[in-house]
């Protein structure tokens, strides 16, 4: 743990902490949550435990430990007086225990909370039951004023239990027959309003103009203007078309979201029928929902492609909700092949440090604790297939190097406004993201350093394509600089060595 | 028509002196680079003929640039692509692929319908140069 | 066959034509050049390392001296063709060929002559096949290994056997001749051997001896510079001669050097392996407690058993 952390003592705290044992603890009536055996500062996580790292603020008044020690309870077996029932069980096992409190820093009144869970509290392969408990009863609270999740410990023991992404970032490329660069996607826009026919236009002249992928919004799913089965239908001639004009693979991301899960396969089975190599879901479908899509992608070879809407109604505001950190943990698990994971640079919030740790919590196959990512636990994820995360969101193709340098080589960039708002059409949008890649990609390779050469690259590789060189006069000033409300607490500490 | 398979597709095509750099590219990060070449580009036409094994344990992107120029003396009118494989676990699979050399006329797909009931149609792709016997594809070129 | 392996900084070569000669007064300082490339450490851990071979040592010096002005000849735009590096390294075994060859892959990957700087040490066995289309393919995937560095080839002369006429070396020399006179600025292939051998090999294959531009002679050893060695050798295994046993081993090496299959410093380097061998056995076999200085001294016996003496002995 970074230097710049420190613990609560446990012994300093206003009033004694110790747990009561023996028949004095099952007497009828109201106790302390500390005292009933949540709070154990002696305890060591077992490595097969599950770790919420929880961000607390107490009430006035309410004492920080007693506060966590309650989340620890209200998120495991605790009600809110003592019942005599917890003699029939083991109850000290399934007791969850916060065992540290750490004031964050830099924030009076929050406090990091660390609560380690038995494994036995959850069922196999079940985000809906782990997330019932971990954020189920407790986020209302009321001697908590706020409170955020803010990572997870998930024990190998605990992911073999699930099946993970269906695809997987090397299985999707083999399928696509596309290696070494970013893959390029783009947003159908506007996102109401088209009917299938011109739907597939955009479709069309997108894949044509060089993207590999288009995609429905989150919202497009089955309204008057445009029925479920006219968007398929358009959408899939337009890919065999591009296809067939450019000898590439190309897809397009069908949304097969619907109110309930008949409607969903239904769709998704008429997505594979057509021949489509992708389909795609919002995440407000549910967790459930989520999973029972990813057997279907499984069993069918469909690559699965999640949206994040809703995300940001919990995950956004540093101090109350979840953290999309723990979402995309929660999602790789469940088994999704791509995830909107934020782009730094675009429209959306995204903390270059924050959105670096998300990214590498999709792709790697262990992730070092690194706090100033925000990253509070070493992960294992014991072979699980890599989830591809997305960049959407106002990015344009003057933004090549930067995206290139900062979220690598294994993600979708989406270029919506930045394909559809070309000046010279959709298909000359198109060509102008896919050149802009292709050159930045060839000049990484060829060892410049592309985050400060970056611009004269992409002047250069604009001089050979007129398309490009539009798009670069068009956005060259476009940027969102606005400050992030979901940044990291801590900063690399500058320290002597040690 | 332009076939734009591979990762540098939409760029000029390369030089010798840029399919080096890339090649030193992967080289230096241990992949091994393999040489392949076809005469039937269809997009799902995942085994293209081998130009021998892949080239492991070498320093220097001349090996493979020896080999690259030995098979374009014999198949120059097809395509040729140079891929590199990483063997590290996880990922066991191509990381760079990209097309060196291509036919001089590229006659394209044509893409073929069959309707069905309920509006469905199944399509088909087919290269125009896979029309004639394998070897003759683009021998007029 | 062993690869091996350089870490140096590469320092590209500026390309050998393009600018106009810059003749406005630009100027290059080869002493520092020669420093600050590493170069002149080289040339001094040759030195170190190796006893003697005052000819060979001038020779090195005086490639380096060349290949540092055909590189500053570059760096200021004067035209000339990629130069021709191929050598030949002739002597008798254990002259010091192979570890001139690793200093000097050093040399031109530091002055950038060579782009990685590994050596590739291969024989016949590696290049020549067992069976009909298997050369082609063996030599190339050396060639290939080789990219970039240095090819040693250890009694090259091997390769060619006019007595066979079925013979696939012919095969790998023809693939070897091509490559070196079409990749020079790829690889740099070093021949060595025995001296007379080498000249019979050339003659018959006259395409080498144009490809090759420096033939270095390594001489054999002199009596005290083997004793130099010797002692250099112990020294870095913390070892030392008594007195009696430096003079026994005087005695050895006139011997031994009169004797067949005598291969200069590596017949010294076994000589001494053996040494040890005995001292150990003889401590062992004594009583008492062994102090440091008797586990660092070979004595005059440990020397003295050595049958090459037994066999001088014999009418």
């Amino acid at each position: 743990m970074s230097p710049n952390v420190t613990s609560l003592d446990p012994r300093s705290a206003a009033s004694p902490a110790a747990t009561v044992r023996g028949k004095d603890r099952y007497k009828a009536g109201v106790m302390e949550y500390r005292k009933m055996g949540y709070w154990e500062p002696d305890y060591t996580p077992k490595d097969t435990d599950v770790i919420a790292l929880f961000r607390v603020t107490p009430q006035d008044g309410v004492d920080p430990i007693e506060a966590s020690a309650a989340v620890a309870g209200e998120s495991s077996t605790a009600t809110w007086t003592v019942v005599w029932t917890d003699r029939l069980t083991a109850c000290e096992k399934y007791r969850a225990k916060c065992y540290r409190v750490d004031p964050v820093p830099n924030a009076p009144g929050q406090y990091f909370a660390y609560i380690a869970y038995d494994l036995d509290l959850f069922e196999n392969g079940s985000i809906a039951n782990l997330s019932a408990s971990i954020i189920g009863n407790v986020f209302g609270f009321k001697p908590l004023k706020a409170l955020r999740l803010e990572d997870m410990r998930l024990p190998v023991a605990y992911v073999k239990t699930f099946d993970g992404p269906p695809t997987g970032i090397v299985v999707e490329r083999e399928r696509l027959d596309k290696f070494g660069r970013p893959l390029l996607g783009a947003t159908v826009k506007p996102k109401l309003g088209l009917s299938g026919r011109n739907y597939g236009r955009v479709v069309y002249e997108a894949l044509k103009g060089g993207l590999d992928f288009t995609k429905d919004d989150e919202n497009i799913n089955s309204q008057p203007f445009m029925h479920w089965r006219d968007r398929f239908l358009y959408c899939m001639e337009a890919v065999n078309r591009a296809q067939a004009a450019t000898g590439e693979i190309k897809g397009t991301y069908l949304n097969v979201t619907a109110g309930t899960m008949e409607d969903m396969y239904e769709r998704a089975e008429f997505a594979k029928e057509l021949g489509s190599c992708i389909v795609m879901i919002d995440l407000v479908i549910g967790y459930t929902a989520i999973q029972s899509m990813s057997k279907w992608a499984r069993r069918n070879d469909m690559v699965l492609h999640l949206h994040r809407a809703g995300h940001g109604t919990y995950t956004r505001q540093k101090s109350h909700g979840v953290s999309f950190r723990v979402i995309a943990k929660w999602m790789r698990l469940a088994g999704v092949d791509h995830i909107h994971a934020g782009t730094v640079v675009g429209k959306l919030e995204g903390d270059p440090n924050t959105t670096r740790g998300y990214y590498d919590i999709c792709r790697d196959d262990f992730n070092p604790q690194r706090l100033e990512h925000g990253v509070f636990f070493d992960q294992h994820w014991a072979s699980l297939r890599k989830v591809m995360p997305v960049a959407s969101g106002g990015i344009h193709a003057g933004q090549m190097h930067q995206l290139l340098d900062l979220l690598g080589e294994d993600t979708v960039l989406q270029f919506g406004g930045g394909t559809i708002g070309h000046p010279m059409g959709i298909a000359a949008g198109a060509t102008a993201n896919r050149v802009a890649l292709e050159a930045m990609v060839l000049a990484r390779n060829e060892g410049r350093d592309i985050l400060h050469e970056g611009p004269e690259i992409l002047e250069a590789a604009g001089r050979q394509c007129q398309p490009l060189r539009q798009a670069l006069d068009v956005w060259k000033d476009v940027t969102f600089d606005y400050a992030s409300t979901d940044t990291p607490d801590f900063v690399p500490a500058v320290t002597a060595a040690m | 028509m332009r076939l734009t398979q591979g990762c540098f597709s939409f760029l000029p095509d390369l030089t010798d002196q840029q399919i080096r750099a890339q090649v030193q590219y992967a080289i230096d990060r241990g992949w091994a680079v393999n040489i392949e070449f076809t005469d039937d580009p269809h997009p799902r036409n995942t085994y293209w003929e081998m130009w021998g094994l892949p080239v492991f344990d070498v320093r220097d992107a001349a090996a493979v640039m020896m080999d690259l120029d030995a098979c374009r003396k014999v198949y120059g009118n097809r395509y040729i692509r140079v891929s590199a494989f990483d063997a590290s676990a996880g990922w066991e699979s191509l990381r760079l692929s990209f097309i060196v050399t291509r036919p001089a006329h590229e006659p394209g797909f044509s893409l073929r319908r069959d309707e069905g009931p309920g509006r469905v149609v199944r399509y088909s792709t087919h290269s125009y140069a896979a029309e004639r016997p394998e070897g003759e594809r683009y021998a007029g070129a | 066959m062993t690869a091996t392996l350089t870490a140096t900084p590469t320092t590209a070569l500026p390309p050998a034509s393009g600018a106009p000669p810059d003749e406005d007064g630009a100027t290059i300082d080869l002493k520092a050049e020669l420093a600050e490339l590493g170069v002149e450490a080289v040339l001094a851990a040759l030195d170190g390392e190796l006893v003697g071979l005052a000819p060979v040592k001038t020779r090195i010096r005086e490639i380096a001296a060349l290949l540092l002005v055909e590189r500053a000849r570059r760096k200021l735009g004067l035209l000339s063709p990629p130069p021709t590096l191929h050598m030949s390294f002739t002597g008798n075994p254990g002259t010091g060929k192979t570890t001139v060859a690793m200093r000097m892959a050093d040399i031109l990957h530091r002055l950038g002559f060579v782009r990685r700087g590994q050596v590739i040490c291969v024989t016949r066995d590696d290049l020549v096949g067992q069976y009909i289309g298997h050369t082609a393919p063996k030599t190339k995937e050396v060639l290939k290994k080789a990219m970039g560095g240095v090819l040693f080839i250890d009694e090259a002369y091997y390769l060619y056997r006019p007595e066979n006429e079925r013979d696939y070396g012919q095969e790998a020399i023809e693939i070897l001749l091509q490559v070196m006179e079409n990749q020079r600025e790829d690889l740099v292939v070093i021949m060595a051997g025995y001296g007379e051998r080498m000249e019979r090999f050339f003659a018959s294959n006259p395409g080498f001896r144009s490809r090759i531009a420096h033939h270095i002679d390594f001489p054999d050893y002199r009596e005290g510079e083997l004793l130099a060695i010797a002692e250099i050798l112990l020294d870095g295994q913390s070892y030392r001669f008594s007195p009696d046993a430096r003079e026994a081993f005087v005695r050895y090496v006139g011997v031994r050097m009169t004797q067949p299959h005598f291969a200069n410093a590596r017949s010294i380097r076994n000589a001494l392996d053996r040494a040890r061998l005995r001292q150990a056995n003889r401590l062992v076999a004594g009583s008492g407690p062994v102090s440091a200085d008797m586990l660092m001294t070979i004595e005059a016996e440990d020397v003295l058993a050595s049958r090459v003496f037994a066999q001088a002995a014999r009418p």
